[in-house]
């Protein structure tokens, strides 16, 4: 007898992309649709959570008729219907929670929510098989966190970030040296055209702890700015990116490594918009070439917000049984240990 | 002809299902909580005990705002997504227009608002008339309640004031209109999801993908900007 082929429906609307994808397997993209607001909030230098939420409403359904037209399918194909539910903002959530909801309830599929970094991991699933205990390290603009998966769908955080994540000093960074927004990938572009020589803090905290902390470095960044700007003393940008990258991508490694030893883990991936960062997957990757561990990055399209993610985390959940009822509301602060617990045990 | 109605703009969150043409089932409250939440087991519940199937839909009717933009939106995209799916048109009618309905048959000018803080609201003047049609008469707008009811109290006409928000400014309507202002007691201040639908079976749908929101207004950082954008053309 066949197996037959599972088709799972993505929504991802936590920030400042409207995006749907169809999942085969929860490993195969059958299609994948984002409609990106950064045009939108490039002018404000930042995301105006309110703007947001009203580009989800406008984007909505046209992204949804994309994926099911680029698809060939429709929503009789589908198996569930899966959306991201929280961490994100709050207003930008609901637009995905309530389409995914009228979605499933007309079409009495099931629904599950997502949470979405276990989205952001599963989006290595994508490109390869787990293997069990993994390490995943997740950055972004609004993460920084080591997570070891023992299985499928358990997630227990190691580290977190204490203020800033890796991605908000970036951003921060980027705004004192008057680059665009978002100034991620322009930092890491300066970076490789600079050198390293200033010499910024590592913030290494307690001997076992896998903590970060970010916002000492943002500060040296800013201090160093504004003393050299009194004293009429020029600071190459492309240095100042480079000594900065380099404080960041040297604690964010070398706790990763640490860790991967210390938990003996089979797989390290690398989840989150900051995974795109050309400086830390180049330290990465020679960090590892060495051991015995597998170094999994997914590529650009994969790292930064998508729905296919969603659909492949979802449809893990959807396979351990879990259905979320009709009265799902997005949770912008959703723990990951909670949701981690209640795909495992709840139903 | 079987309609769902959806209102989600304001405090009062409502639904209702027209069976055939018929009102088969209506689901109103008022009470502050989380129309995120409750909106889709309400749908559940009215389409289960008025038999009918999503699939049986033949129309969705839903309010646009103005009102809180979450709550329009929670409203909005659930309406459009189940149109789109169902493949059936979708009628987007203003909020104030289906309060504005409660008092079809009147024959009066009719003021509905809605309180937007800091003495702002959403407002609009409309004229029933005893055939049962509501018609705009002054465009929807947000404004300060103060500059509104002047410009009602110069054209001296009785008029009904209908809003969830009555009781807060309840005082000031009546220093500005005396014995032009019609009160009601406060059933028939909440706008009926029933209503919605009659209002909606007459119009001609929308189309689907375009629509959006009656916000009535920017948000903050874009009329900034804006503003911005004009001082520097200026310059
Ligand atoms: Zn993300």
């Amino acid at each position: 007898m066949n197996i037959k082929d599972q088709y799972i429906l993505g929504i991802e609307t936590s920030c400042d992309e409207t995006a749907v994808a169809i999942v085969k397997n929860g490993t195969e993209i059958i299609s994948n649709v984002v409609a990106s607001q950064i045009e939108s909030h490039k002018r404000f230098g930042g995301v105006v959570p309110e703007i947001a939420s009203r580009h989800h409403v406008e984007q909505m359904t046209i992204v949804l008729e994309e994926a099911f037209t680029k698809a060939k399918m429709t929503i009789d194909d589908i198996d569930a219907v899966a959306v991201t539910e929280g961490p994100g903002l709050v207003g930008a959530l609901l637009i995905g929670v309530n389409t995914a909801k009228a979605l499933a309830f007309a079409n009495s599929k099931p629904l599950i929510g997502v949470h979405h970094i276990a989205g952001h991991i599963y989006a290595n699933q994508l490109e390869k098989e787990f293997s069990f205990p993994l390490l995943a390290l997740v950055v972004s603009g609004g993460h920084t966190e080591l997570i070891l998966m023992k299985d499928h769908g358990s997630f227990e955080i190691i580290g977190e970030t204490r203020d800033d994540a890796a991605g908000e000093a970036y951003d921060k960074v980027a705004r004192t040296l008057q680059l665009p927004y978002p100034g991620g990938p322009f930092i890491d572009k300066l970076a490789q055209e600079g050198k390293e020589t200033i010499d910024f803090p590592r913030a290494w905290l307690e001997q076992d702890s896998y903590d970060f902390s970010f916002s000492g470095l943002k500060s040296a960044v800013i201090n160093k700015l504004h003393n050299a700007e009194q004293r009429n003393e020029v600071l190459e940008k492309e240095d100042i990116a480079a000594s900065f990258q380099a404080s960041v991508i040297d604690v964010l490694v070398t706790k990763t490594l640490k860790a991967a030893i210390a938990y003996d883990v089979k797989q390290v991936i690398v989840a989150g918009g900051v995974a795109a960062n050309k400086g830390l997957r180049k330290e990465l990757e020679a960090k590892f070439v060495a051991s015995p561990i597998e170094l999994l990055i997914p590529p650009l399209y994969l790292c930064t917000d998508n729905a296919a993610m969603i659909a492949a985390a979802g449809t893990v959940a959807y396979n351990q049984g879990h259905r979320a009822a009709w009265d799902l509301n997005a949770n912008p602060s959703l723990s990951l240990e909670k949701y981690s617990l209640r795909t495992k045990y709840e139903n | 002809m079987n309609i769902l109605a959806i209102d989600t703009s304001n405090e009062t969150m409502g639904v209702a299902v027209l069976k055939e043409g018929q009102l088969a089932g209506e689901y109103i409250t008022k009470v502050k909580k989380n129309h995120s939440v409750r909106l889709l087991p309400a749908i559940d519940q009215i389409m289960r005990e008025t038999e009918v199937n999503p699939k049986d839909l033949d129309k969705i009717v839903v309010a646009k705002g103005p009102g809180s933009y979450t709550g329009v939106r929670i409203g909005l995209s659930t309406a459009k997504t189940m149109a789109w799916t169902l493949n059936i048109p979708i009628v987007a009618v203003s909020s104030l227009e289906v309060v504005a309905y409660q008092s079809a048959y009147l024959n009066k000018q009719v003021c509905p608002f809605f309180d937007a803080r800091r003495g702002l609201v959403y407002t609009g003047l409309y004229q029933s008339n005893d055939k049962g049609n509501v018609t705009l008469l002054w465009d929807e707008i947000n404004i300060s309640f103060e500059k509104w009811l002047e410009r009602l109290a110069e054209e001296g006409k009785p008029t009904v004031f209908l809003s969830q928000d009555v009781d807060i400014h309840k005082g000031l309507i009546e220093e500005y209109m005396g014995d032009l202002a019609i009160i009601p007691e406060s059933m028939y201040h909440l706008p009926r999801p029933s209503l919605l639908a009659l209002a909606g079976a007459g119009k001609q749908p929308d189309s689907l993908h375009t629509l959006t929101p009656n916000y009535l207004r920017l948000v903050e950082a874009e009329a900034k900007w804006l503003e911005k954008q004009e001082k520097s053309k200026d310059d």
